[in-house]
C-alpha cells in the first residue's frame, strides 16, 4: 500500500499526483518509470517517473485520464492509497555531454521530458526544448521545463499559444539552421515517430522514449515487445529508450490499439458501477 | 493378490471443466487412498524414495495411511518436503518416484503422487502446521523470489535459525505457481495455505520490489548475512520467425498472467483484459502448452490446436496433462513448424505458414531431431497464436549485478553447493539450471539453504 501524499489537476484531464514511496524515490533516475495498480481488480499500468525526493520519500507522476486505471488513479484522494507501485524500472537514460540537445515533447510527455532534460543539463549540454499540446490550457510544467532550458519553444495545434500547428514543425524548422548533437523525443507515438523521420536525414542521433503495452514491466509477459533494427526487444527491459531511427514505429502503433474496444468497454463498465472511491 | 491396476483418479464432469477454473483432479477419498496404500510391496529397494528429489520415505507414508495414522504419514513427508498438496499435483511422477516402482513388473506403478496430495489435502482440511523454530537467531538471509525455490529456501533457513525476508518482483507470492500454474491444475487456496504458514514461520515476504533495480544485490548484502536468488526462468522465448509482433501473438507467459494473476477471464469486473477469436493455435509441447490449450477452451475457443514439430511420443508435456488436454477437446497437429505469421490489413494475424517435419536421427536431448520437408508448406488460419515454446532466465538481476558470473544462456553459474561467484550470494532453481520442475527447484533451494548454514556458522 502506497500512501498518496497530493493528487492535483493540472490541466483539464491531467493530474499529477505524488506518492509516498520510499525506496523507489532512492532509486530513481530520469527515463525511467514504474508499474502501478491501483486496486485489487487493477490492471498493472506503466507511468514515468516525472520527479522524486528522496528525502520526502516521495515520487510524482503525471497521468491523463483517458482508461481505466488513470480514472481510479484520478480518484484516489489525498490520504488514501495506491495498492501497488513497483520500481523503478526500465533503463535510466544515459546522461552524459553531447553538447546541444534538442528535447521534444507532446501532450503528457512534456512531464516525461522534464526529469531528462534537468539531468541533461546538469550534465552541461545546451539544452533546447520543444514541447506541444492540442491547445495552451493542456500545455503543461512549461515553467519548470523553461527552468532546465536555453531554449523553450512551444506549440499548439490550435494556436492558442506559441506556434500554431505540430511540435515536430518546430523541429523541422530548427533542423533547416542547426543540427543538433542529439534530439531526444517523448510524447505520443506518432509524434515520436514524426520526430525520427525528421531527424534521420540530417544523421541527428534520436532517443526515443517508448511506452507500449505493459503488464509485469519486468521483462516476464513479452508484451511492451518492439521491433528495433529488426530484432525483438522487450521496451521493459531491454528500454524504454531506443534508437528512433532503429525503431519499427508501424507495428508499435498497432500494438497499442490492441485493446482499444475493451478499453472503452472498461471505462463504461467503470463508470455503470458509479463513482465509488478507491483506497481512501 | 495385488491389483495390477492403480486406484483411478477421479476428475470433474466434463461441462464444469469447459466452463469453469475448478480443479480437474479431484483427488482420493479415504477409501481409495486406503484400496491404492495397500497395493505398496514396501520392497526393500526404495526406487521411489531414492529417485525423489527430496528423498521423501515413501513407503513410510504409505504404511501410515494404510493404517489410517495420517497425521503421522503426513509428518514424514514434511520431514523432507513442506508443500505436500502442491507437489502432489504438479509433480511429474512418473519419471521420478514411480519411474522403478516394483509393481510395474506387474502393471501400474504405486500412484506415489495421488497419496502424497492426499495426505496433503488433510493438511490443509485439518490446518496442520508444523511452527517449531529455533529461539536462537544465527543470522539473516534475503531471498529473491517467491517461487518454488524461493519458498522452499525460505522455509529451510527459517528453520535453520534465520531471519528471512523474501522479495517478490509482482503484487502476488508464489512465483510460476502464482502467474503460471493454472487453477485447475493447482487450485489457489492450496498455494495460499502454503503461503500463510511461511508467513506463520516468520518468514518476511515483500512484494513489488524488483531486485535489481528497487535494491541491488550490493545494498541487500550489507543488510543481510546472504542472499539465495531464486529469480526463476520466467522471460518468454519467441520463435524468431516474421510476424511474432502481430496483434492477437501472445507469449504463454503473457497469456497465462493476464489469466492467472490479473484474471482477465472476468473483465470487465477485474480491469486487465484478454483478446481472443474461435480458432486458437498454440505452438509448442510442452506442459504450458497444454495448460495454455486447456485455459483457451474454457475462455470459449471453439478449436483449439498444438501445433508441435516433433511426434506426440516426443512431447515434453506430461502424458496425464495431454490426455486431459485432449479429453477437453484440444486439436493436435504433428510434425509441424511455424515459418512466419501472417497478418491482416489491420496488423491482426490470421494465418500462419508451417512447414511439415519428419524426424531423422536423435540429436543431444536424446530426442530424434525434427527436419524440414522441402515444399510441403502450408497455411493454418487463425484468430490467436499463443507461442509456448519454453521461458529463458531474466537477465535483469545479471544486467545490474556487475560479477555476478552467468553462462551464455544467462543461467547464474554456482558450483554444486550452490555457491556464485559473489561471496554470500547463492542461487537456485531454474535460474541455475534453465526451466525446469517445481521438486527440482524445491530440492536444489533446499540443498543450498544447508549450504547457507554451514558457511554463515563458519
Amino acid at each position: 500500500m502506497f500512501k498518496v501524499i497530493s493528487n492535483r489537476i493540472i490541466a483539464p484531464g491531467i493530474r499529477r499526483i505524488e506518492i509516498l514511496a520510499p525506496r523507489i524515490a532512492k532509486k530513481a533516475k530520469a527515463g525511467q518509470f514504474v508499474v502501478i495498480r491501483v486496486d485489487e481488480k487493477g490492471e498493472r499500468i506503466p507511468l514515468t517517473l516525472v520527479d522524486w525526493d528522496s528525502e520526502r520519500g516521495s515520487i510524482t507522476l503525471v497521468f491523463q485520464e483517458v482508461g481505466v486505471t488513470t480514472r481510479k488513479l484520478g480518484r484516489v484522494r489525498e490520504g488514501g492509497y495506491v495498492l501497488d507501485v513497483t520500481g523503478p524500472l526500465g533503463n535510466p537514460t544515459e546522461i552524459k555531454r553531447y553538447g546541444v540537445i534538442v528535447g521534444v515533447g507532446g501532450g503528457v510527455g512534456n512531464a516525461c521530458l522534464l526529469p531528462v532534460m534537468r539531468e541533461f543539463k546538469r550534465a552541461g549540454n545546451y539544452i533546447v526544448s520543444m514541447i506541444g499540446a492540442r491547445t495552451c490550457e493542456l500545455l503543461i510544467l512549461e515553467d519548470e521545463l523553461r527552468e532546465v532550458s536555453d531554449e523553450l519553444y512551444i506549440a499548439t495545434d490550435d494556436g492558442s499559444r506559441g506556434y500554431k500547428g505540430f511540435v515536430t514543425d518546430l523541429l523541422k524548422k530548427y533542423l533547416e539552421e542547426k543540427v543538433p548533437d542529439l534530439v531526444y523525443a517523448v510524447g505520443p507515438t506518432i509524434m515520436m515517430k514524426v520526430v525520427s523521420s525528421i531527424t534521420r536525414p540530417y544523421g541527428v542521433r534520436t532517443i526515443v522514449s517508448l511506452n507500449p503495452i505493459m503488464v509485469d514491466g519486468t521483462g516476464m509477459c513479452g508484451a511492451c515487445r518492439v521491433i528495433v533494427n529488426g530484432k525483438l526487444r522487450f521496451a521493459c527491459i531491454d528500454g524504454p529508450e531506443f534508437d528512433g531511427h532503429k525503431v519499427d514505429f508501424d507495428s508499435l502503433i498497432n500494438r497499442i490499439r490492441m485493446y482499444k474496444r475493451e478499453e472503452e468497454l472498461a471505462l463504461s463498465f467503470l463508470e455503470k458501477r458509479g463513482g465509488e472511491d478507491h483506497g481512501v | 493378490m495385488v491389483s495390477k491396476r492403480a486406484v483411478p483418479m477421479r476428475k470433474l464432469s466434463m461441462d464444469k471443466r469447459l466452463t469453469t477454473f475448478e480443479e480437474v483432479a479431484l483427488g482420493y477419498t479415504e477409501e481409495e487412498a486406503l484400496e491404492e496404500a495397500k497395493r505398496c510391496l514396501k520392497c526393500k529397494l526404495m526406487p521411489c524414495s531414492r529417485l525423489c528429489p527430496l528423498n521423501i520415505e515413501v513407503p513410510e507414508f504409505v504404511k501410515c495411511i494404510e493404517r489410517r495414522e495420517y497425521e503421522k504419514g503426513l509428518n514424514i513427508i514434511l520431514k523432507a518436503n513442506p508443500f505436500p498438496a502442491i507437489t502432489g499435483r504438479v509433480c511429474p511422477q512418473e519419471v521420478l518416484c514411480q519411474k522403478e516402482c516394483t509393481l510395474r513388473k506387474l502393471g501400474d506403478p504405486l500412484a506415489i503422487g495421488r497419496l502424497e496430495r492426499f495426505l496433503g489435502d488433510y493438511q490443509i482440511e485439518n490446518n496442520i502446521m508444523n511452527l517449531n523454530v529455533p529461539e536462537k537467531v544465527r543470522g539473516s538471509v534475503a531471498v529473491v523470489g517467491s517461487g518454488p525455490a524461493g519458498l522452499m529456501g525460505a522455509v529451510e533457513l527459517r528453520k535453520l535459525g534465520y531471519e528471512v525476508t523474501i522479495f517478490e518482483a509482482l503484487h502476488e507470492v508464489g512465483g510460476v505457481m502464482v502467474y503460471g500454474i493454472p487453477e485447475f491444475r493447482l487450485p489457489r487456496r492450496v498455494l495460499r495455505f502454503y503461503v500463510d504458514y511461511v508467513k506463520k514461520l516468520g518468514v518476511r515476504i515483500e512484494v513489488d520490489v524488483v531486485v535489481g533495480r528497487t535494491y541491488t544485490i550490493d545494498e541487500l548484502l550489507r543488510e543481510y548475512d546472504a542472499v539465495l536468488l531464486a529469480t526463476g526462468a520466467g522471460t518468454p522465448k519467441f520463435l524468431g520467425i516474421p510476424g511474432e509482433e502481430l496483434n492477437g501473438v501472445y507469449s504463454a507467459n503473457e497469456f497465462l498472467i493476464r489469466i492467472n494473476l490479473m484474471k482477465a477471464y472476468r473483465f470487465p469486473e477485474y480491469d486487465t483484459p484478454i483478446k481472443l477469436g474461435k480458432r486458437i493455435a498454440v505452438i509448442g509441447g510442452g506442459n504450458t502448452a497444454m495448460d495454455v490449450s486447456r485455459i483457451a477452451l474454457r475462455l470459449g475457443a471453439e478449436e483449439v490446436i498444438v501445433l508441435y514439430r516433433r511426434t506426440e511420443v516426443e512431447m515434453p508435456a506430461r502424458r496425464e496433462e495431454v490426455e486431459n488436454a485432449k479429453e477437453e477437446g484440444v486439436k493436435f497437429m504433428f510434425l509441424t513448424q511455424p515459418i512466419a505469421l501472417i497478418g491482416d490489413e489491420k496488423g491482426w494475424i490470421r494465418k500462419i505458414k508451417c512447414i511439415r517435419m519428419r524426424l531423422g536421427e536423435p540429436d543431444a536431448s536424446g530426442r530424434r531431431r525434427p527436419i524440414p520437408i522441402p515444399g510441403s508448406e502450408f497455411d493454418v488460419e487463425v484468430d490467436n497464436v499463443i507461442i509456448a515454446i519454453g521461458a529463458e532466465v531474466n537477465k535483469l538481476i545479471q544486467r545490474t549485478t556487475p560479477g555476478l558470473k552467468v553462462d551464455k544462456r544467462g543461467h547464474v553459474i554456482v558450483d554444486k553447493y550452490g555457491r556464485t561467484s559473489i561471496k554470500r550470494v547463492y542461487a537456485a532453481g531454474d535460474v541455475v539450471t534453465g526451466a525446469a520442475t517445481v521438486i527440482e527447484a524445491l530440492a536444489a533451494a533446499k540443498t543450498v539453504a544447508h549450504t547457507i548454514h554451514r558457511d554463515l556458522s563458519g
